[in-house]
């Protein structure tokens, strides 16, 4: 019987066939370890009684929640974390260099292939480039650190499929948005959402990220990506016939099928306070808004930055709302820089904040308070999320963002 | 019985949790991880600090209330959201003896594993009880409210074996010898 | 007798011919800065008048600055009212464009005018010839309404600056040369005047520089007399003086100091006092954990090109923060135009949005228990930039960014 592409990646780790629902232990090629975690990692390490990391050189730590840190005990967790890599001879620490879900692809660590486990639900974002990844708890974490290997259950596969041309205004944080309010946010609780399709394969590998960071919000163990030519510049791989296998077989058994016409998508919002409560922005048109956000691993990347950029060039934010940009990391900020973009962004009046996660974690970056509404183009509406529990979050692309900034309210596109 | 108490019988002198009574607080469905614990308290330092915050956005109030022993009842998906295993460490903190809820989000399962937090999965017993209502859990059977009995399932092999140990931390001290 | 600057300035905004030291008078405001350290109280006390009033709304200027973006639930309420308010009212208001006294600065202030700002580095705009002093809350509020305020005519420290500064000496070292002399409470109620030859090689930036610490030698306000450089200024950003006032040669000066710019050297002030400064060679190898060029003090372009031109090709140190927060949009625009911003990040620095950042400790970059900060922000207080038990230096950009690639505090013509 033919396999999913999660089986496949898997298997060849394992080295034999695997089938859904089987619990197997694989050798693991990524640690991430952002800073809320690295104490608690550290400290569940310790506790376990292990004396060496098991592979220094697959454990990346990056601090992104707490930059720039907002609160006294901050730079605790960079201290543990600096101390750690020091002890055990962990070389991959990145400081103040973005956001942990853009950096371990970024950055070249996670390829197509890899199976990968970070401390933070996002990690499923590295399916982008047909990776296996999910987000694990630290005690986990500090296992894999002192064994190098975790056990997992194989998922079931959803199969989405997108084919055709998108409107000119729908992104692919749309899509991700409308996939989730179909299967809604526990619809793929354990299992492995495998895209695919004619309008997939013709997204840009930044735009199947939003996509794959998001599958978590359906709760989902993975969303995953064939790899192809695009995925292989991206990673500076040959696109070679260890990557072309990559691929689910034909006769692969998945536990759903959706299929969309990509010329059915519409701009869509999720709605306060559910991932899974969307609406499209033709319904929401007139929410008064007080404040937009763009960024976060979800869509804080240069395109994402360019988009916004194209309908604000030569306009600006409303009076009274604020928009704040936060880019992914250093490498989009500088990109964005010298192409133009953050120059057209200040023009439009846009707050431009240094990169890391930002609002999206709540910790600053743009908290608001009771009765306030924010568009915002990362991955959570939660109650709370950016504030009190009166604040209001729509989910959307940058796109809407950026629109509804100049005009000061949700407006159809 | 009075609120907070809860009787413990060892039907099994190896394993301690076998079949006790907790009083039900009832949340709803997708109770998601920045309820359970706000990112702003992550970074405490101990669970004892965080333990007044948990559940806040959602019932400022909870941690107060919930006695040692005392139960959550939820509906689906619940612990969504983020990885942070301080969610299941502040419910377990709080003394929280079992969450029975429809179903459970991935990652929040494991952590609750991981931590010796028992977690049942049941589809019924959701809608038909009322926050304070008294269960009877016996655990890999069924929980008992109002009269009425609800089957359970036990967890596979492999998780028990990581509950057993008490927790994942225990596990691995255990394999490097220490315990 | 002859009358000082600050005497004439008062005495201009009180409308009466002339007025000493120590004399109280009632005087009409021409402009009310205020910011979101303490806008939200102001609000509270005004609603709880009788008759809520405001005496000339066109006279306001509110700005968010100090927790910018927001960071807690609290600062985004204290946001929201401010914002509010100002909406409701027609208040002149900036959020996010950039720290209140720059903004200010290139937008606002005036030769000749007498200003209360709700912050104590009000003082600063006394780098054009205008009377600017912080007050609390309660001041500003009776201000608002009634349009006008008491104040006690301060005595008045003359400085008389000659000579230039040696190259790598900076104003930032100026200025903390002159508060160690006289002490933190050097200059309780005065006002400092500074004059002589050497003020025609200061920039403005300099001079706002100069004017704006000169709280922390406990002045009420800081003055300069309105020269060419001045006046370029205001005509680059479009404005024209209310009145050019300068002290007559027969005023009665508290106090006379004379400092040779030529003998000024690159200088920190050490933890916890703003006067205890040294030589910059005696603190050299204290390790820093963060480094920070910003502020109303140290943000401008000006100070901006000193850090790139010292940092370009070069890294900060592993494991250090080096934050780099242009003072305002303007500043934020022009070090992107000139290529400073991507020079800072191709370093390793961290380039925020323009705020108050550290400088304020809690917003952005706070410092955690026994960490070390070296700031071009204007106060080094005990806590300042977060956690209790944690140092702050204060040193000019070149020191700072020196700093910042070493790791530990070394004064800039050494790397």
């Amino acid at each position: 019987m033919g396999h999913t592409l999660v089986e496949k990646i898997i298997g060849n780790k394992v080295g034999h066939d695997v089938k859904p629902g089987d619990i197997v232990t694989v050798s693991v090629d990524w640690c991430m370890i952002d800073d809320i975690m690295v104490p608690f990692a550290v400290q569940k390490f310790e506790e376990m009684g292990f004396s060496k990391v098991a592979n220094p050189d697959s454990v990346v730590l990056i601090y992104d929640h707490f930059l720039p840190a907002t609160q006294v005990d901050d730079s605790r967790h960079f201290r543990v974390g600096d101390e750690f890599a020091e002890k055990y001879g962990i070389k991959n620490v990145h400081r103040t260099d973005g956001i942990c879900h853009q950096l371990m692809t970024e950055a070249g660590y996670v390829k197509p292939g890899d199976i990968a486990f970070g401390t933070d639900s996002h990690t499923v974002t590295y399916g982008c480039v047909g990776a296996f990844s999910t987000g694990i708890g630290y005690t986990e974490m500090a296992g894999i650190l002192g064994t190098g290997e975790l056990w997992i259950k194989v998922p079931e596969s959803i199969k989405i499929e997108i084919d055709g041309t998108l409107p000119g205004n729908v992104t692919s944080k749309d899509i991700i948005l409308r996939i989730i309010g179909d299967l809604t946010a526990s619809g793929a609780t354990y299992q492995s959402l495998e895209f695919t399709g004619s309008t997939v394969d013709a997204l840009s590998v930044a735009s199947r990220m939003t996509m794959s960071n998001m599958a978590v919000e359906a709760g989902a163990k993975c969303g995953i990506f064939v790899p192809d030519e695009k995925t292989c510049d991206y990673c500076k791989i040959p696109y070679d016939d260890k990557i072309k296998a990559l691929r689910a077989d034909d006769d692969a058994k998945y536990s759903r099928i959706l299929r969309y016409r990509a010329e059915d998508f519409v701009p869509v919002c999720a709605c306060p306070s559910l991932v899974d409560n969307i609406k499209p922005v033709s319904e929401l048109a007139g929410t008064k808004v007080n404040q937009v956000f763009l960024g976060s691993c979800t869509n804080g990347r240069l395109e994402d930055l360019r988009a916004a950029a194209a309908i604000l060039k030569g306009k600006h934010v409303v009076e009274f709302v604020k928009m704040i940009v936060t880019p992914a990391s250093r490498k989009i900020y500088r990109e964005a820089l010298h192409d133009g973009t953050i120059e057209i962004l200040s023009d439009a009046g846009c707050i431009i904040t240094t990169p890391g996660c930002g609002l999206c974690c709540g910790r600053g970056g743009g908290i608001l308070s009771d009765d306030e509404v924010v568009v915002a183009t990362n991955n959570r509406n939660f109650l709370g999320r950016m504030g009190t529990s009166k604040v209001k979050i729509y989910l959307a692309s940058p796109v809407t963002a950026a629109k509804s900034a100049i005009a000061g309210e949700i407006v159809n596109s | 019985m009075a609120s907070g108490s809860f009787e413990k019988v060892y039907l099994d002198a190896d394993k301690e949790i076998e079949l006790f009574k907790a009083k039900i607080w009832k949340l709803g469905d997708d109770i998601d991880t920045d309820i359970i614990l706000p990112t702003e308290y992550l970074a405490y330092e101990t669970v004892e600090e965080m333990k007044p915050y948990a559940f806040s956005p959602l019932r400022p109030e909870l941690a107060g209330q919930i006695q040692p022993g005392d139960m959550i009842v939820a509906g689906n998906n619940f612990g969504c959201g983020s990885s942070r295993e301080q969610a299941p460490e502040v419910v377990k903190a709080l003394g929280i003896s079992c969450i029975v809820a429809k179903s459970y989000a991935r990652i929040f399962f494991r952590n609750a594993i991981n931590n010796g937090l028992l977690l049942i999965e049941q589809p019924d017993l959701y809608d038909e009880v009322n926050e304070g209502d008294i269960a009877e859990v016996e655990t890999g059977k069924e929980i008992k409210v109002n009269g009425k009995s609800y089957t359970i399932a036990s967890l596979p092999d492999n998780l028990l074996e990581i509950l057993e140990a008490g927790g994942l931390v225990k596990a691995m001290r255990k394999k490097n010898g220490l315990e | 007798m002859g009358m000082t600057m600050a005497e004439k300035i008062i005495a201009a905004a009180a409308g009466v011919k002339s007025c000493k030291a120590g004399d109280i008078e009632t005087v009409t405001l021409d402009r009310l800065m205020s910011n979101d350290g303490t806008t939200h109280l102001t609000i509270d006390m005004y609603n709880n008048l009788k008759h809520p009033h405001i005496a000339d709304v066109d006279k306001l200027v509110w700005i968010i600055d100090h927790n910018i973006p927001s960071d807690s639930p609290k600062t985004a309420a204290s946001h929201k009212k401010m914002r509010d308010f100002a909406k409701e009212h027609g208040i002149t208001f900036y959020e996010g464009e950039g720290v209140c006294h720059q903004v200010m600065m290139e937008n606002h202030v005036r030769p000749g005018e007498l200003i209360f700002g709700a912050d104590s580095h009000t003082c600063a705009y006394g780098a054009l010839g205008a009377f600017g002093t912080g007050v609390g809350c309660t001041d500003y509020l009776y201000a608002m309404v009634t349009g006008t305020s008491w104040l006690l005519v301060p005595e008045t420290i003359r400085i008389n600056l000659h000579g230039k500064l040696r190259e790598g000496v900076y104003a930032r070292d100026l200025i903390l040369t002159i508060i160690g002399r006289i002490s933190a409470n050097g200059a309780n109620y005065k006002a400092m005047e500074f004059v002589g030859d050497g003020m025609a090689h200061l920039s403005m930036a300099d001079r706002i520089s100069i004017c704006n610490l000169c709280v922390e030698a406990g002045a009420k306000t800081a003055l300069m007399e309105v020269d060419d450089v001045a006046l370029d200024y205001l005509k680059e950003h479009g404005r024209q003086p209310k009145a050019i006032f300068k002290s007559d040669d027969d005023a009665v000066f508290s106090q006379v100091i004379d400092i040779d710019m030529a003998e000024i050297e690159p200088i920190v002030a050490k933890p916890h006092f703003v006067d205890s400064v040294v030589p910059v060679s005696e603190c050299e190898g204290t390790k820093i954990d963060e480094a920070f060029l910003g502020s109303c003090n140290n943000g401008r372009i000006e100070d901006l090109r000193v850090g790139a031109a010292i940092i370009k090709g070069k890294h900060v140190a592993d494991k250090v923060r080096f934050l780099v927060v242009p003072a305002s949009r303007a500043v934020y625009k022009q070090a992107l135009k000139e290529g400073l911003l991507d020079i800072f990040m191709e370093a390793g620095a961290m380039v925020m949005n323009p705020n108050c950042s550290v400088c304020w400790g809690a917003c952005q970059g706070v410092i955690g228990e026994g960490e070390t900060l070296i700031s071009t922000g204007t106060r080094n207080f005990k806590g300042r930039a977060g956690h209790k038990d944690s140092f702050v230096y204060l040193a000019s950009a070149a020191t700072v960014t020196a700093s910042a690639v070493r790791g530990y505090i070394i004064s800039a013509d050494k790397i």
